[in-house]
């Protein structure tokens, strides 16, 4: 490419009125060894976006459902507290019931061994009349 | 959609997504992270994907916005300040390593031009869109980009000769 058609190449794209063609063309006019003297000052620009191109995505894409999982694994959690505070609440109140039943079965166990042991007491105290009949009739025994 | 079918339609253009991710965003590790997290974003619309009239005019808004987002993010600041792809040169005189340096050196520039402009020159310069693409994807009118391309461009040249008549930046 003659350099007066540069010349006018580079006016209109200074101008943002080339087409994407014609910006080609200028790209491979500075691409290459053989750039007029008074022109070289453009060609680093030129240069520049040519290397740009060749830039490259280079990591691996990994589509994991990472942000889904962890999304549900808060809804989960939600769901096992609210269930844990429901039931967890009814076990402490059966709990709690059954203890107060315990408490109660042992009191009343106690007033009714109490009560044996009064009774038993006054059994004893009979017993000892039956104690005084027999001092009796060993005295009668020995008299004969 | 399965994922290959998926993976069939992003392929093509999801080098470009990075591209312009790492144009706005500068560093490549963000550039990566970002270029996954669209096409994460577009996999889980997965299902409405067939709707779309151009998927890829789609994705390349939601990298723009999604790197825009960042750069707003006060997390994405500090990162800026710890990633430089700059490489110190030495004095060499070598006619190559100077070369090398001038196509650094317009990174440079582009890295400073404001960001509609950036984006505009990567989808033209770098990615060959014509103005109705660039319109769909920028939301802009193609006067408004052909104003912005210009400018974009002029500054870079203006930059250039300076760089060039004083040596050093």
């Amino acid at each position: 490419m003659e350099s007066d058609k540069v010349e006018k190449l580079l006016e209109k794209y200074f101008g943002a009125t080339t087409t994407v063609a014609e910006e080609q063309l200028l790209r491979t006019y500075f691409s290459q060894e053989s750039v007029a003297t008074h022109l070289e000052q453009y060609a680093p620009m030129f240069q520049y976006v040519t290397n740009a191109k060749e830039e490259r995505y280079t990591k691996q894409l990994v589509f994991s459902p990472r942000k889904k999982n962890y999304k549900w694994l808060s809804v989960a959690a939600v769901a096992a507290l609210v269930f844990g505070i429901y039931f967890g609440n009814d076990y402490v109140d059966k709990q709690r019931l059954e203890q107060e039943q315990a408490v109660y079965a042992y009191q009343e166990t106690k007033k009714a061994l109490s009560l044996l042991a009064t009774n038993l007491d006054r059994g004893i105290k009979k017993v000892a009349y039956l104690n005084e009949f027999e001092q009796a009739k060993q005295k009668i025994y020995n008299i004969k | 959609m399965h994922q290959s079918e998926f993976l069939n339609v992003v392929m093509p253009f999801k080098d470009k997504l990075y591209r312009l991710a790492k144009r706005l965003l500068v560093s490549r590790e963000e550039a990566e992270d970002a270029t996954q997290e669209v096409l994460l974003k577009l996999w889980s619309k997965n299902d409405s994907i067939g709707t779309y009239k151009n998927v890829e005019a789609f994705a390349m808004t939601m990298t723009k916005n999604f790197c825009l987002d960042r750069l707003k993010s006060k997390q994405a600041g500090n990162l800026k300040l710890v990633h430089s792809n700059y490489q110190e040169k030495g004095s060499l005189l070598d006619k190559q390593i100077e070369a090398k340096d001038s196509i650094n050196w317009v990174q440079k520039i582009i890295e400073e031009l404001p960001e509609q402009q950036k984006l505009v020159l990567q989808l033209r310069d770098v990615e060959e869109y014509d103005f109705d693409e660039i319109g769909e994807m920028l939301a802009m009118q193609p006067t408004a980009i052909r104003v912005a391309l210009s400018r974009a461009r002029k500054t870079i040249r203006e930059k250039l000769a300076q760089k060039h008549s004083y040596g050093i930046g």
